[in-house]
């Protein structure tokens, strides 16, 4: 199976995504697959008693798939707990996965070991949430920023100092605050530190986790135009992890809404952000405030009720049936697959919104050979 | 530009009591420390009527939160400098004692935190803490409280509150908390709810049911809500008027519809040019305000916004020097900026309003 969106949950999903209508074209053929994440899963084991016997496990991240591509931004979001920040670890290998399988750059980096992984860290670098507790308070931004000049043994041209100083105004601070502290600097500007440390070996992937959500709005806006024009410059590939619709829609060229430790749905962001298909995306998005009064009336309003369930024990199925407005028996007993329902969308659900005819035919098939009755797959039954 | 020095604070003066439910006049609120004063709240008038919200916007150390604080009377008048007028339903607060302080919190005036994990006690029942707060304000017995306890979780949201009742707050989620926090300040029937960032904390889900709820129980309760954040997004979905904060003082004032769709103030323009919004058309870029916000020990001279305003230079160096007053101009609508209205008007509709 070509790496391109390939996004499935299990192995069995792979068999019910066949009946999918035509191999699409892909939407954005150019640039070859970067990273690719296959049934990634992280359980946290739960220990009691004296014995610390395992009592149960904390299912942080359950069978999660996607590829990111060469220049692109993947934009993961969801709520507290559903498992994005758990995911971004392990793919920087700073958390190893309980199973599944990480590929970077057409290798296999989900059993390298630490010292193995020290050559790619060059390649795979990090943006941090908080810019607070991410530098060392005790080093200068010199040494903070050279670090990994210094770790990784790597000579630069005219020395480390300059290397530094040159990273310091590629992000917009003064190359002389090198002999400072971090606490001299606002929060925007540690965050400024932070990015410049992750750029310093010209890093191919980037990961941020929430790398906005600390600051301020006027600020978070400095950073954000930041990225990208580092992006660009740089051709820098980036996943970026946040809770926040709007920043995500901004900066993503693909976006995964993640539930629970599982996808629910992935697309190209306007096609997200204009047809969102599973109903927790649609929740999301109907939640977010518009700083608009006039819309105040008259927008039409989802409120899910409750909280997210514990992943110590998540609904079976469909994660998302105990909230959701449109579950229906299928839901509590047959997990809806990832398919694809149109080139570079693709959603787990039995009842997606604002599918056509024979996209929730696409679904009802894919639920009957995922282990649905006939009946009970909702075949050509939209409303 | 017409100077009239006439400032807001002088002309209120002049009447003692107010007519509307909480009038605040001229709040100072001043940290001295060794680095010398955090002027947190350096001149601060507004007015709120019952059954109306008031948004107060700004960054973090814009001293929206020293304000609520300091309308509550919490502020150790050992540390705190406060001076001023509080007004609120006709008693005069800043220069009442503790004590008088202490017997309208909780009844008349009530406040929900950012943070509802640290800001309830982890030691007792969420019950426990709800009845302590009722039976402080009313003599009543145990059982009683505990009924009404009871009452308030299951009128927040609180599934099985006759057996929630006796959870510890770790106990609840983080959604629940709050609804137990909003619960627990709403228990004695306020008249005044302040929100110091109530969702903030909370994932977008849950906000919009804790929005919802706060609102509902306005409606019910009818009492005059402040909402302090720095979400633009939740301001415009709850409040009724707006009032954006800078550096410790009010820049702009105005009815919701006004400050967003007529704002007066390069700062609330560019507090608006900042956030990506989802019910626009995705801006290619952002327009961030340059620079961050300054200390409050050192506002700078003149207009505390200048340093960080695009149109600063347009005003022929009057910003860099003297301080502008929040003048009314137009009904309702107050800014402080030395800027010809004309010429402000002409730059958010040319500028500013086509790239949001």
């Amino acid at each position: 199976m070509s790496g391109d969106t390939t996004v499935s949950t299990s192995k069995t999903i792979q068999d019910a995504a066949k009946p999918a209508p035509e191999p699409a074209p892909e939407p954005r053929p150019q640039g070859e697959v970067m990273l690719e994440v296959d049934n990634l899963g992280k359980h946290f084991p739960v220990t009691a008693g004296l014995l610390r016997r395992q009592v149960g496990a904390v299912k942080a991240v359950d069978g999660v798939s996607f590829s990111v591509r060469k220049g692109e931004t993947l934009g993961l979001v969801g709520e507290s707990g559903c498992g994005k920040s758990t995911t971004g670890r392990m793919i920087m290998r700073l958390l190893d996965p309980s199973f599944g399988r990480i590929t970077f750059e057409g290798r296999d980096i989900t059993k390298l070991s630490r010292g193995q992984m020290r050559p790619l860290r060059r390649d795979l670098q990090m943006i941090f949430q908080d810019p607070y507790s991410s530098l060392n308070p005790r080093q200068t931004v010199g040494a903070i920023v050279g670090a990994p000049f210094r770790l990784q043994n790597i000579r630069t041209e005219h020395g480390v100092k300059r290397a530094v100083q040159d990273l310091l105004e590629l992000v917009g601070l003064n190359p002389e605050h090198y002999n400072r502290y971090p606490h001299e600097f606002s929060g925007g500007q540690r965050q400024r530190i932070g990015i410049a440390r992750t750029l310093a070996l010209k890093p191919k992937l980037i990961v941020a986790d929430e790398p906005v959500s600390a600051l301020d709005v006027s600020v978070q806006a400095q950073v954000v135009n930041l990225m990208e024009d580092l992006q660009d410059e740089l051709d820098l590939t980036y996943v970026v992890i946040a809770h926040d619709l709007s920043v995500v829609r901004h900066i993503s060229d693909r976006v995964a809404v993640m539930y629970l430790g599982k996808i629910v749905e992935v697309a190209d962001r306007a096609e997200l952000y204009e047809r969102p298909m599973h109903p927790y995306t649609n929740a999301l998005l109907s939640a977010v405030p518009v700083p608009d009064p006039s819309l105040r009336e008259g927008r039409e309003r989802i409120r899910l009720q409750g909280d997210v369930p514990s992943p110590l024990d998540p609904p079976p199925a469909c994660r998302f049936h105990t909230r959701c407005w449109k579950a229906q028996e299928i839901c509590k007993t047959v997990e809806p697959p990832l398919v694809r329902l149109s080139p570079g969308h693709e959603v787990a659900c039995h009842f997606p919104e604002n599918a056509t005819v024979s996209e929730t035919d696409t679904v009802a098939k894919a639920a009957v050979a995922h282990g649905a009755s006939p009946d009970e797959a909702p075949l050509a039954d939209q409303d | 530009m017409t100077a009239s020095d006439e400032t807001a604070p002088a002309e209120f003066a002049e009447r003692a009591r107010p007519s509307a439910f909480l009038e605040v006049r001229d709040l100072k609120i001043h940290f001295p420390t060794d680095d010398g004063v955090v002027k947190s709240v350096d001149g601060l008038s507004f007015q709120l009527e019952r059954g109306r919200t008031l948004g107060i916007v700004g960054e973090s150390g814009s001293g929206k939160s020293v304000t609520s604080l300091g309308i509550l009377g919490l502020h150790n008048r050992q540390n705190a400098r406060v001076s001023g007028e509080i007004w609120l339903d006709g008693q005069e607060l800043v220069g009442s004692t503790p004590e008088q302080v202490r017997r309208l919190r909780g009844r008349q005036m009530a406040m929900i935190f950012q943070d509802p994990l640290s800001s309830m006690h982890p030691f007792y029942t969420v019950g426990k803490q709800i009845i302590e707060a009722y039976r402080v304000h009313n003599d009543v017995s145990k059982a009683v409280a505990r009924k009404h306890a009871i009452d308030m979780l299951g009128r927040v949201g609180i599934p099985k509150p006759d057996q929630r009742v006796d959870d510890y707050p770790h106990q609840f989620s983080g959604g629940m908390r709050q609804r137990a926090m909003i619960a627990m300040a709403l228990s004695c029937d306020p008249e005044l709810l302040i929100a110091d960032e109530p969702t903030t904390a909370l994932d977008v889900t849950v906000q919009a049911q804790i929005l919802d709820l706060i609102r509902d129980l306005q409606e019910e309760f009818n009492s005059a809500v402040i909402m302090i954040t720095h979400d633009l997004g939740v301001v415009a979905e709850l409040s009724d008027d707006i009032l954006v904060m800078y550096a410790g003082r009010c820049v702009e004032y105005a009815a919701v519809e006004d400050a967003f769709h007529r704002p007066l103030h390069p700062y609330t323009w560019g507090l608006l040019g900042s956030m990506p919004r989802l019910d626009r058309e995705r801006s290619e870029r952002l327009m961030p305000i340059k620079g961050s916000p300054p200390s409050l020990i050192n506002v700078p001279d003149g207009c505390p916004f200048h340093p960080r305003c695009p149109y600063g230079e347009l005003t022929g160096g009057k910003a860099d020097t003297e301080r502008p007053e929040l003048r009314e101009l137009e009904p309702g609508h107050k800014a402080a900026c030395h800027l010809p209205l004309e010429q402000r008007r002409e730059i958010w509709n040319a500028e500013i309003a086509p790239k949001l």
